[in-house]
């Protein structure tokens, strides 16, 4: 057995709990459903439109820099790891990964990405 | 009944669901639910890794395509103008091109699965494998270690333009 | 004082005994020991999370100049027992626009990301269900499935304030999960491991704790942690003053009470990672044997999680902006400045 087996049964037993608990209060909870009850909230007004609603890129700009930064820290683990016994020449390494990088988040700074407005 | 079938047993199923979802993925008319359904299957894939001992390859699997590239595509899928409903003809009109390269690349397929000889490790992965992952990355593979960053470098400055180009 | 040492591997030969007394093979007892140490760590979690509510509660209170709870059991203790059995019998409130399997499964997503941490975080000697070697690795990857959860429940509910609740909270936190995890290089740097476990036997008194060697470190995960949290003063999307409820605008009954349930199992599990890796976890200051290795533990998370409820009550809410800002432009060069430090600390001093 792995020692992921642990984790396996904790998905199953965790879902199975929460639903279990769902269930449950659809045994116990009233339920009088009325059509201005089951309206989309929207301050008590008729709801204007979907909110099925084009985005805003800014988001996705976001999505974009945490996905080439996250990649970038996951190179990074197991060369954490061995650090140590690697030494300078690891050290070395790592800073032309990084400054590279670090490069790149002052150009998207300087060309005002990192802006929210 | 032993550890063996029980490993299988959790193959197969995994396998299922990668398949299972794969094809939701395609098959359904709805963006979101395709982008979830993706999250699934490339959910199932991690438990695939974690089958093979590959401990942290799943940890990645899970960290880089759950976290960060299915996001990626909610997101995107949010920039779309229409997202349920979409009325896609699911027909090609160009069946003998389509069903050429399908046979040419099944054909592929069936050829590099058929060739390549699948040795049966017969030893436990060592348990340290994380460490020699990251020895191998320091020593053998320094240079591919260094042109992903440059490849990072490339992908930021193609962000940095998008965002550019969106704003003016 | 009571010594819980061992209890994981008490209850482990408790149930195998059982089992293998009832002719049980050994993948079928190794199935159910976990199945059991799943539903008593469910019920641990429970505990903790009623209380710290409780807690939350009280201590907003003290600082108000107020009682809080008084009312149910002493000093309120049972107050929020009795809100969980309110919200139990609350009617859900399922509108008919939303995407009903989305808006089913955010909440028990968000949840079970939430509780599968605890798969691997040390409570004490002996206590960890399985230590994992991975383990860091493996508690960032789970908790990224906490913006999927918070994604679909924005998308799912087919309501403005979810969505924009939704984009906001996924975009808050996974700014702040870049951060969060390039600060824990430095400790994965000295440490030589990615298990927990491994990581807390390392710091076994005062002096070893990695705090005194990554001081920017525990501050970059420190604060990036609060933001994953969505604790003041980076509660954006519970900005009820603009956003409603932000996510959970739709949500009624037990499905907002994972939500919420989700919400302060977040908060222990980010003290508790910050107390293993940064403050010797379950390890007490003073060398080994010294007080029971649990009540260390708690007692360190403990003080943690009051100092986010402290956070709460001493800084306003930051400006959308403001918040992005800081990730990108202060914590993330920090991060990679705490990584050069650590890397040169390392060569000047091995």
């Amino acid at each position: 057995m792995s020692e992921f087996t642990a984790v396996a049964i904790f998905l199953l037993v965790g879902t199975g709990i929460v639903l279990f608990t769902f269930l449950l209060a659809k045994i116990i909870r009233p339920s009088v459903p009325d059509p201005v009850k089951l309206e989309t909230y929207e301050c008590g007004e008729t709801p204007y439109g979907t909110a099925e609603l084009q985005y805003n890129v800014r988001f996705y700009i976001y999505a974009l820099l945490f996905v080439i930064f996250d990649v970038e820290a996951i190179f990074l683990f197991p060369w954490a790891l061995v650090y140590r016994s690697l030494g300078l020449f690891a050290f070395i390494e790592m800073l032309i990964f990084i400054a590279i990088l670090v490069f790149g988040l002052f150009y998207a700074w300087r060309k005002g990405v990192l802006k929210w407005f | 009944m032993s550890d063996i079938f029980l490993t299988n047993l959790t193959f197969y199923v995994l396998s299922f669901c990668v398949i299972a979802g794969g094809i939701f993925v395609v098959s359904s008319r709805n963006l979101f639910h395709s982008a979830v359904f993706l999250v699934f299957t490339l959910f199932a894939v991690a438990g695939i890794f974690v089958v093979l001992n590959a401990y942290l390859l799943a940890a990645v699997q899970v960290l880089i395509y759950v976290g960060a590239v299915a996001m990626l595509m909610i997101f995107g899928v949010m920039l779309t103008t229409q997202l349920t409903n979409v009325r896609l003809r699911h027909v090609n009109e160009q069946v003998l091109p389509a069903l050429a390269v399908c046979l040419f690349f099944l054909g592929f397929l069936i050829y590099g699965l058929w060739d390549t000889p699948f040795e049966i490790a017969r030893a436990a992965p060592p348990p340290d494998i994380s460490y020699k992952i990251g020895t191998l990355l320091m020593t053998r593979y320094v240079l591919p270690f260094e042109v992903v960053s440059v490849l990072l470098l490339a992908a930021l400055i193609g962000a940095v333009v998008i965002a550019k180009r969106d704003r003016s | 004082m009571l010594e819980l040492r061992g209890l994981i591997d008490d209850i482990w030969d408790f149930i195998a005994g059982i089992l293998t007394g009832l002719g049980l093979p050994q993948w079928a007892v190794e199935l159910f020991g976990y199945a059991v140490l799943a539903v008593v760590m469910f019920g641990f979690v429970a505990v903790v999370v009623l209380f710290l509510i409780w807690w939350e509660r009280k201590v907003s209170a003290k600082m108000q100049d107020r009682l809080g709870p008084m009312r149910v059991g002493w000093h309120g203790v049972i107050q929020t027992v009795a809100d969980a059995l309110k919200l139990l019998q609350k009617e859900d409130i399922t509108p008919k626009a939303i995407d009903f399997p989305i808006h089913f499964w955010a909440p028990v997503i968000t949840f079970v990301a939430a509780f599968m941490v605890y798969v691997t975080i040390p409570f004490g000697e002996g206590l960890i269900v399985s230590d994992l070697s991975v383990g860091i690795l493996y508690i960032i990857a789970i908790t990224t499935f906490t913006v999927i959860g918070l994604l679909m429940a924005g998308w799912g509910s087919n309501n403005k304030y979810s969505l924009l609740g939704g984009f906001r909270s996924a975009a808050q936190v996974i700014s702040y999960e870049v951060p969060l995890t390039l600060a824990l290089l430095g400790v994965i740097m000295i440490a030589q491991s990615l298990s927990l476990g491994t990581i807390v036997a390392q710091q076994s008194n005062l002096f070893k704790w990695y705090v005194w060697r990554q001081p920017l470190g525990f501050a970059i995960f420190w604060v990036a942690a609060t933001a994953e949290c969505n604790r003041t003063p980076f509660d954006l999307p519970e900005a009820d003053s603009e956003l409603v409820a932000g996510f959970v605008t739709e949500y009624s009954g037990m499905k907002f009470a994972m939500f919420f349930l989700a919400e302060f199992v977040n908060m222990f599990t980010a003290s508790a990672l910050a107390i293993t890796l940064f403050f010797g976890g379950w390890m007490s200051p003073f060398g080994p044997d010294f007080g029971p290795s649990w009540m260390w533990f708690l007692g360190k998370t403990m003080f943690f999680v009051f100092v986010l409820m402290w956070f709460r009550w001493t800084y306003p809410r930051l400006r959308v902006d403001q918040l992005m800002g800081f990730a990108w432009k202060v914590l993330l060069p920090l991060a990679f400045l705490n990584i050069l430090l650590t890397g040169i600390g390392i060569y000047i001093f091995d």
